[in-house]
């Protein structure tokens, strides 16, 4: 059922793509969104034919991944995190149709408007629509986001993998700096790093995804070391392959749920953090819409227009509860050690 | 164990010149003249010259490296905006803090630690759902969104306390109003992962077989909860509020920018706006010392609650 809706919505999607090509005025913006688009919708369908492939063929013997679905499938907050993340997606994806108004657009005669039918939200003290730019902040806040988790998962289980691996010295000087790192408090270093670095989005994300490395390296060091005394990766050492070659065909396949279950749950924490810093005034620059300085400037005119505040506030709350249900979710299916 | 609380200490020292070397670099490479901030735009090329000079910006990096160090041990860094020694400014803003910090803490340990072992007992229950709902939320609400909630309902529309700003110690009756907000907001967050935490670890606990013996032989309910189960609980909600201890300050930093709340974590922010060096130089060595003395406290207190860990 789900996989012909997606299917019927592909197709909607590739007509009104050449529908719009054809008039040549669709900007570069749209021509991401449509490719991002196209891009997720075949991804999700890939995994759903897969899911179904796997459930037809033998129900008595189960793979890993399809035991965790099913125990996910089960749990009813991970499935409405899910549903609520994939929304958010495709709300931030397709962002530029369905905003009715431009979000930089500046309206003096009607500045922190109550909603109304014109304005769904109400305007923002410029006279900007509020539901445009919450909807445009949810895009930037997941893409910055996004990026920033996998660059710090990435960051992470290498650092941890190669001080679980080799051990001794390279161990301790890696657990040591990033001790040390990580005794500086976070938000002091990252608003002077921002200042250092000046604020760019570039600039945001490097600094948000070395955020929270200690923790990544400290759990895939943990589990690296328990693998690393397993029979066969002793069998692949006496044969004689190399290193590298153990870490990424033996160890990194058997690190992968806690990599999964962190990476998700690290992703609420990093909107927080960016929205906290675009609050301060750092993050995200202005006219760019972005959740943490909305509220910000939402606190300023809280007599005024209360919209201001919860409608990039609830944004905030419904991102980051949604990726934590799921996370909880996840690793309750995929590491028993972790669950109660 | 006295042993290991040297050692520990001798270690901060290490790390402190890491973060002050760290920080420094940090602070030249920012864009901008600390002077041309100082006097303004329109400040003349001999005036200019002066304030370098004044405030040693004209030498080499690593001389004002050791010179910053110097100053700050002897605890006569001054602040370039507040034209004050730096360790006395932090020190007159750390009471507001502090209180804000502790009052918060306490109020997360008074709700959380009874909610997390009913949530347990209760396994399922209404009262269960409820409390796991709201940590839920509490781990994802901004503190911010918080903050400006709850001054909106109590200082704009029900206007009972002051919406923001220091109004004195917390034990004044005047300076008690100014406390309620923050310290409430603060506390969300704290409250929230702690509740969950010490759900999870009592649920761990109840399943042992010494909480079963105690049961079969007949020992009240209330004491295998309070007696057995929860003293054995504690180790991972002892490490887990240390993190919070540790988490205030960061979280201080954005409700005293909500509350306009004079406390270290504004100074500290205001000062690298206004590339006040030496002041950020204070701030950030300062709070990381704290930080790093708080971890160590908190890997003390093990000990006193779990006999098995010992420090060599």
């Amino acid at each position: 059922m789900i996989l012909r809706c997606l299917i019927v919505l592909l197709g909607f999607n590739l007509i009104t793509l050449i529908f719009n090509l054809s008039k040549t005025t669709s900007s570069k913006d749209n021509l991401i969104s449509y490719l991002l688009f196209i891009l997720v919708t075949l991804a999700l369908g890939f995994l759903l034919t897969k899911v179904r492939k796997a459930n037809k063929i033998n129900s008595n013997i189960q793979t890993a991944s399809a035991l965790t679905w099913k125990k996910l499938k089960r749990n009813k907050n991970a499935v409405f995190g899910l549903i609520i993340i994939i929304i958010l997606v495709y709300i931030s994806i397709l962002a530029p149709f369905i905003m009715p108004h431009d979000p930089l657009e500046m309206n003096w005669g009607k500045t922190t408007q109550k909603p109304s039918l014109e304005h769904w939200f109400g305007t923002d003290e410029f006279g900007r629509d509020i539901f445009s730019r919450a909807i445009y902040g949810v895009r930037i806040a997941l893409g910055i986001g996004l990026l920033a988790v996998v660059l710090n998962t990435l960051l992470g289980t290498f650092l941890g993998l190669i001080a679980g691996y080799y051990g001794g010295r390279v161990d301790n000087l890696i657990m040591r700096a990033i001790e040390m790192w990580n005794s500086i408090p976070f938000i002091l270093m990252a608003i002077a790093l921002i200042a250092a670095l000046g604020s760019g989005l570039l600039n945001l994300i490097l600094v948000v995804s070395i955020t929270g490395i200690m923790q990544f390296a400290r759990v895939i060091r943990s589990s690296v070391l328990g693998i690393k005394k397993a029979d066969y990766v002793l069998a692949a050492k006496v044969m004689g392959i190399p290193d590298r070659q153990i870490i990424i065909r033996h160890i990194l396949p058997n690190c992968i749920a806690p990599i999964i279950v962190l990476a998700t749950l690290r992703i609420g924490e990093m909107i927080l953090t960016i929205a906290g810093l675009s609050f301060l005034g750092l993050g995200i620059q202005p006219p760019m819409p972005a959740l943490g300085s909305m509220l910000s400037s939402g606190q300023q005119y809280i007599s005024e227009n209360l919209m201001m505040s919860i409608v990039p506030g609830t944004m905030i709350l419904l991102i980051v509860f949604a990726f934590n249900l799921l996370g909880d979710g996840l690793r309750d299916a995929l590491d028993s050690k972790l669950s109660n | 164990m006295l042993n290991y609380i040297l050692r520990r200490l001798l270690i901060l020292i290490p790390i402190l010149i890491f973060i002050s070397l760290f920080i420094f670099v940090i602070m030249k490479l920012t864009p901008g003249d600390p002077a041309l901030v100082l006097l303004g735009e329109r400040a003349t090329e001999q005036a200019l010259k002066q304030t370098r000079i004044k405030y040693g910006l004209d030498q080499p990096l690593h001389i004002q490296y050791f010179k910053m160090m110097e100053n700050f041990l002897k605890g006569d860094l001054k602040s370039i905006n507040y034209k004050e020694n730096v360790i006395s400014v932090i020190i007159n803003r750390l009471p507001a803090t502090l209180e804000l910090g502790a009052t918060a803490l306490v109020i997360a340990i008074l709700v959380s630690i009874p909610a997390g072992i009913i949530s347990a007992i209760k396994r399922n229950s209404l009262f269960d759902y409820f409390s796991m709902s709201i940590a839920l939320l509490g781990i994802s609400i901004p503190v911010f969104y918080t903050g400006i909630i709850l001054m909106y309902i109590f200082a704009v529309k029900l206007n009972w306390l002051p919406a923001s700003g220091y109004g004195g110690h917390i034990w004044t009756k005047e300076g008690f109003k100014y406390f309620i907000l923050p310290a409430v907001s603060l506390s969300f967050v704290l409250m929230a992962s702690t509740t969950r935490l010490t759900r999870s670890s009592i649920l761990e606990v109840i399943q042992e077989d010494y909480i079963r013996t105690a049961r079969a032989k007949g020992v009240k309910e209330k004491s295998v909860i309070l007696i057995h189960a929860f003293k054995n609980a504690l180790v991972p909600i002892v490490t887990n509020i240390g993190n919070q201890v540790a988490g205030i300050f960061a979280g201080a930093v954005l409700t005293e920018t909500v509350f306009a709340w004079p406390g270290v974590g504004r100074l500290a922010v205001n000062a690298i706006f206004r590339r006040d060096e030496p002041l950020v130089f204070g701030c950030v060595i300062f709070l990381s010392a704290v930080y790093v003395i708080v971890n160590l406290i908190v890997d003390l207190v093990y000990t006193l609650i779990n006999p098995q860990i010992t420090y060599e």
